[in-house]
């Protein structure tokens, strides 16, 4: 047995079932291991998507979702899929092809010092020096990925050493890590002083955040919320925590959130924010949420406790375990004057839209959608104004909603369904663009038709960057400098040149129809919906 | 602004001492000096970092770096419940009637004098950092050719709150 086969079966002990990739000579003698393995390979168009599509798979099983590509420039070009993962806490394997160990730093042909590159933006790297060390460090690198605050660990295998013959393969049972031991459980003594807050509060509120999502705890916010009665909003990343209809959800908070959501954060005398970072678009000051309030602060890592605002109960741990030991406390709380408070301001500070009827209106497009869609689909969001209008108007029901909130990477939505759809064949998967967001991914269509993954895309086309050109309405006066989209290409032929189905969109007049058209089958469509150029999403 | 001294205790890996210096490079903290090596027992490394900013800067400090993987242990070291010792080297130029007078400073701070050449001496001082500050100021009449210093190293006093090499 070689190194390489030796990662194959690390990735088989894994129960890894898709490896998403672009090959090139220094990653060649993994590649050829792996055909004598079940894992299925996807042969990605360009590096970054493979870490896009890792991602989606990733946010689908709650399983790390691997990558491998080669040295060089195939490594460099993972890196903002892997930058991508690291800012929404994804976990991902990422395993980079090297030039031979004994040339390390001499600078020959495709060597990049990856480890190196990717330093600020992954929870751990790992430069393989000793071909018997494999098992050691892929046993590692999943847990470290996958434990405490998830994130991206890369692992660089310098070809000599995939080549090089194993004493024996033995894969370890339990990792023995000296100095990584991430606080799972809830400190009781916090939990405690939480749920007494919780007693006298009159005007409590949840603010959920990707990490209730990471942590699987849907379940118990759901169970906790409904016995207590708590009112929940969510941060971008925490949208589909609760479902979007849910008489206690109250909307996703922030400079692109809801109006009634933010009031209800700002007039809660107790605000308990549970795998969220208080960061910067969720909350503009971070300063004022602890003046006139009680902020509890829950969340896996400790370094995000205090970062942004210093909170008067930090409890650090999973936010799954922290939710259940709230459920088995017995307390009482009441607080109905205060929902009614809240639906008040939910049934009167609703977006006002006066749509252009000549165009499609991205609101009631994304309304129909959510309507029509299958109870459990899944659906990801590029980032635009797309993401905006989609985190506003999309219903979750049972299923998932999946965007990149935290690095804001244009190009996401494609591959990041086509790891979901691998991931849950038998749901219905959309991905929702824009016409720049979309040019960013387009090469994927080829990686869809090639390995048969029936993805839905939805391109909102208005010939620009439509988020840029609104920051330049409203900052520069319109003065608009490189927005314009004006070349891009028919997608009616682009839908025909990879051999997917076309429909394409006007205006609202046959909206139903054509979303009944673009939902049925379990095939790809590429759906091209004009929308007004000068909408807005604020 | 406040300065505080912090003891690590990392895994002896390659790369671990980029990895603590790129964290505060990269998130615009302070080093204002570092020192790093081996403990008694290999796989462990010993690194002291003085470092310096406000409250909450320095609470993220020790949360960003506690959160690395290859951190086994971060603590402040408190200048009262620690001892801080700092090597400095000098060569000060002196001629032959200064000698003398340069060595007789040397004595008085318990400083060695480790190489003699005919126009310089190359001094080495221990200390804490007012000790070593004090000494250079009592340089000052002299001209200073090259000054080396490995900033702080420490150790808490007694034998609490010692974080062992293996739970």
């Amino acid at each position: 047995m070689i190194g390489a086969d030796a990662i194959v079966k690390c990735l088989e002990a894994e129960g890894v079932e898709v490896v998403f990739g672009y090959p090139g000579v220094a990653i060649c003698p993994f590649y050829n291991s792996i055909l004598d393995s079940d894992i299925r390979t996807i042969l990605i168009r360009t590096e970054q998507n493979a870490a896009h599509a890792a991602s989606g798979m990733a946010r689908m099983t709650g399983r790390p979702g691997v990558c491998a590509v080669t040295s060089g420039p195939g490594a460099t070009n993972v890196i903002t899929g892997i930058a991508t993962a690291f800012a929404d806490s994804i976990p991902l394997i990422c395993i980079t092809g090297q030039v031979n160990s004994e040339l390390l730093g001499s600078d020959v042909f495709q060597e990049a010092d990856i480890t190196g590159a990717v330093e600020s933006f992954v929870k751990y790297s790992y430069l393989v020096k000793n071909v018997n060390d494999i098992p050691r460090i892929f046993k590692e690198a999943f847990h470290i990925a996958n434990t405490g605050r998830k994130g991206p660990v890369l692992i660089d295998v310098p070809i000599d050493i995939q080549n090089a013959a194993l004493n024996r393969f033995s894969y370890p049972e339990e990792v023995s890590l000296r100095t990584y031991k991430p606080t799972v459980k809830g400190h009781a003594v916090q939990i405690k002083k939480v749920i007494h807050e919780l007693e006298r509060a009159e005007r409590p509120i949840i603010c959920v955040g990707g990490g209730v999502l990471l942590a699987q705890a849907e379940q118990e916010l759901r169970e906790f919320v409904e016995k207590h009665q708590i009112p929940v909003v969510s941060t971008m990343m925490g949208i589909g925590a609760m479902p979007s209809g849910h008489p206690l959800y109250f909307g996703m908070v922030g400079n692109n959130g809801r109006a009634y959501a933010n009031r209800a954060m700002n007039e809660s005398d107790l605000l308990i924010m549970v795998g969220a970072r208080v960061a910067d678009r969720a909350v503009s000051q971070p300063g004022l949420i602890t003046r006139n309030k009680i902020l509890v602060h829950i969340d896996v890592d400790p370094a995000e406790i205090g970062k942004n605002a210093g909170p008067s109960i930090p409890l650090v741990g999973d936010a799954r375990h922290i939710i259940h030991e709230f459920i088995q406390e017995e307390f009482t709380c009441d607080h109905g004057e205060w929902l009614d408070t809240l639906k008040e301001y939910r049934n009167t500070m609703g977006t006002v839209r006066n749509p252009n009827p000549a165009y499609v209106d991205p609101a009631a497009l994304i309304g129909l959608l959510s309507e029509k869609m299958q109870e459990n689909a899944i659906y990801v969001a590029d980032v635009g104004q797309n993401q905006i209008w989609s985190c506003t108007y999309h219903i979750v029901k049972e299923g998932k909603f999946f965007t990149t909130g935290g690095m804001g990477t244009m190009g996401y939505s494609i591959p990041a369904a086509m790891g979901a759809k691998l991931a849950a064949p038998e749901r219905q998967v959309v991905a929702v663009c824009g016409d720049g967001s979309f040019q960013m991914s387009m090469m994927e269509l080829a990686t869809m038709r090639q390995h048969e993954i029936p993805v839905k895309i939805i391109v909102l086309k208005n010939n620009y960057l439509g988020m840029v050109r609104e920051y330049q309405h409203y900052t520069y006066k319109d003065h608009y400098s490189v927005v314009d989209l004006s070349g891009s290409p028919d997608l009616k032929m682009i839908a025909a040149a990879y051999g997917m189905r076309f429909q394409r969109l006007e205006n609202m007049e046959h909206a139903s129809e054509a979303v009944d058209e673009f939902l049925s089958g379990d095939e790809s469509v590429l759906m091209e919906c004009i929308i007004d150029p000068y909408d807005l999403v604020k | 602004m406040q300065k505080k001294v912090f003891q690590l205790l990392v895994d002896n890996t390659s790369g671990v001492l980029s990895r603590i210096s790129g964290l505060f490079s990269r998130r615009g903290y302070n080093i204002e000096s570092i020192t790093a090596g081996v403990t008694a027992d290999p796989r462990f490394t010993r690194i002291t970092i003085v470092t310096s900013g406000d409250d909450v800067i320095l609470e993220q400090i020790e949360k960003q770096v506690a959160k690395l993987v290859d951190v086994r242990d971060i603590k402040e070291l408190t200048s009262t419940s620690s001892v801080y010792r700092e090597l400095v080297l000098i060569k000060v130029k002196v001629s032959s009637d200064q000698r003398q007078a340069v060595i007789s400073v040397a004595d008085v701070f318990r400083a060695n004098i480790i190489d003699v050449a005919p126009d310089s001496l190359i001094i080495e001082l221990t200390g804490n950092q007012s000790k070593v500050e004090a000494f250079i100021t009592l340089l000052n009449g002299y001209e200073i050719l090259e000054l080396a210093r490995t900033g702080i190293t420490g150790l808490s006093r007694g034998s609490d709150n010692v974080a062992y090499f293996d739970d």
